[in-house]
């Protein structure tokens, strides 16, 4: 068992980090396509998504078909989602709009597309923090209700994605309706814990 | 009129192309296999990693369309501005028509059969008349133009264009009082053309393509019919055979594979502006200090060769840097309204 998580956990590492490497080192050498930054942006973008998802179905599927394995990687999955984000960002500061603080501020505040992003990056900055195991401890039943926060997160970055296209709506609307469709199938859950309350 | 002297908008310092120094490098990462490694790696890796990553880390597509030499005066006033790798130019493309992605035209262009085409110039005129495809190269004189292209996204390229002047094909036609305004439409061929038969693929545009021009803007010397850049024959995916180059209008304007040009009486429809009035105007002209809703139109970024720490943002110039030329004709026009 414990050999079983630490290569499954080997495995997350370089397949989070391996694609991540090599699509850095095409962007950087000008091989990602015409145009390498808008190319880093929607890689980091999606990458960050997919895996906010993927670390979402964990908990349904594991408890579903009865593998604990799952839920042991479920932290690492989400803080690799955090990272590619926190690049996301990085990238469309650093390599956009190119350290112009102000256009950045100012497409922060002015576009609601980006000002969502924002808002669903600094909960995933949140959760990130939070996930450190002392301080998980130390927050004891409202570390869960913290975390809860990571569904409004998934809506936020669905809407940022639907909103950031010209017209071709189909993917991010994909994307947002499995967003609603995981949020759905933990509602039960959410419903237990607002009779207790 | 063929512009010999320098216009205002051209510049006179040597023409420098990095051109070369992107293909050596191009060439030298491709030796050492890079490429292939990275495909190994990715193909090794599930898809749901890195979504539509995968095409990424493909080498560059094989382009088999066919293209032909031209014959055509050169671009005598040198244009200071770094040229866009031909690379680069054929491969980054908004042609809905071919799908959505920027490298989508590339990969899904290249069996487009453009053998016999047919343009045909009419509406309110005296001399309608029909191009096929051996007349739009041979009935004018071509020449080289170097333009600056802005996207409406905020991206720009500098590309050399074989063409001829669009008041050149209207004039032939004679057009009539009532034609105060020009318009153009795309083919529509879904079977040639995978976005038009597909919504999904065609990100929900209703095709075909229109754009539009007032009379006297496409009657300007700038506006550009262009069949050919790089000198040689326009690649499917850049609008082959025969496609419009307004520089000093966003890039959507400038409309690709044209099959019909019409001189009409009123305000011909345009499809990004039927598509999200309040995103496109009919004008579109380059305008720094009107921005799309959704992003500033203050800079751009110019691609040329260089990877991400290319520093490429530069600041946006009223008509695209040919108000010279063009802002004339916007005199009385509130351009805040009329974006
Ligand atoms: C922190 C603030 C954020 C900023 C400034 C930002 C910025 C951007 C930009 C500039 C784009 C490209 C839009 C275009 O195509 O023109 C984009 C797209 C996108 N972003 Fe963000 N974003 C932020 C947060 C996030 C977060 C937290 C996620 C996911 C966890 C995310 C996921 C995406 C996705 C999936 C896309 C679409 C990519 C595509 O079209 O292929 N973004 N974002």
């Amino acid at each position: 068992m414990k050999y079983n998580v630490f290569f499954f956990k080997l495995f997350i590492h370089l397949a989070a980090l391996l694609p991540l490497v090599n699509a850095y080192y095409l962007a950087f050498t000008d091989q990602l396509g015409a145009d390498p930054v808008e190319a880093i942006i929607h890689f980091t973008g999606i990458g960050a998504f997919n895996l906010l998802l993927l670390s979402l179905v964990i908990t349904p599927i594991s408890k579903r078909f009865k593998i604990s394995l799952l839920v042991k990687v479920r932290r690492l999955v989400g803080l690799y989602s955090f990272t590619y984000a926190l690049l996301h960002l990085t990238n469309f500061l650093v390599f956009e709009v190119q350290f112009d603080w102000l256009l950045f501020l100012n497409e922060i505040i002015d576009r609601p597309y980006i000002t969502i992003g924002m808002a669903g990056l600094l909960i995933l900055l949140t959760l990130a923090i939070t996930s450190i195991s002392a301080l998980k401890k130390r927050m004891g039943k409202n570390w869960q209700k913290l975390h809860n926060w990571v569904y409004l997160a998934v809506i936020f970055v669905g809407i940022h994605f639907y909103w950031s296209v010209k017209s071709d709506i189909i993917e991010p609307s994909i994307y947002l309706f499995i967003s609603i469709t995981l949020l759905a199938l933990r509602f039960e859950k959410f419903k237990k814990r607002i009779k207790k309350s | 009129m063929l512009i010999k002297s320098p216009a205002k908008s051209s510049l006179k310092e040597h023409q420098v192309t990095d051109e070369s120094v992107y293909l050596q490098r191009r060439q030298l990462v491709k030796k050492m296999g890079f490429i292939g490694a990275g495909t190994l790696i990715a193909s090794a890796i599930p898809s749901v990693v890195h979504g539509k990553g995968l095409d990424f880390f493909s080498s560059e597509p094989t382009q088999t369309f066919q293209r032909y030499p031209l014959n055509f005066t050169a671009n005598s006033t040198n244009n200071a501005q770094v040229l866009t790798p031909e690379a680069k130019v054929t491969s980054h493309n908004n042609f809905y028509e071919f799908g959505t992605n920027k490298s989508d035209p590339v990969n899904n262009a290249q069996s487009f059969n453009v053998n016999p085409w047919k343009l045909t110039i009419s509406g309110e005129c005296d001399k309608p008349y029909t191009l096929d495809l051996d007349a739009l190269t041979k009935s004018f004189v071509l020449e080289e133009r170097i333009y600056r292209l802005r996207c409406v996204e905020a991206w720009s390229m500098v590309i050399p264009w074989v063409g001829f002047e669009l008041a050149t094909l209207l004039k032939k036609a004679q057009p009539n009082s009532r034609a105060k305004y020009v318009a153009f439409e795309t083919l529509y061929d879904p079977e040639q053309m995978p976005g038009q038969a597909s919504r999904r693929l065609g990100g929900g545009v209703d095709y075909p393509y229109v754009e539009g021009l007032r009379i006297d803007e496409a009657m300007n010397p700038l506006a550009l019919m262009s069949v050919g850049l790089y000198g040689k024959t326009l690649p499917a995916q850049n609008g082959a055979p025969i496609r419009l180059v307004v520089p000093w209008k966003y890039g959507f304007k400038s409309i690709k594979s044209i099959v019909a040009i019409k001189f009409v009486e009123h305000p011909p429809a345009s499809t990004w502006n039927i598509l999200a009035p309040s995103e496109y105007g009919f004008y579109a002209n380059v305008n720094p200090n009107v921005d799309h809703p959704r992003w500033s139109q203050a800079s751009e970024r110019r691609i040329t060769s260089g990877g991400l720490f290319a520093r490429n943002r530069i600041d946006t110039l009223p008509f695209n840097g040919y108000g010279g030329e063009v802002a004339e004709m916007y005199r009385d026009l509130d351009l805040r309204k009329n974006f």
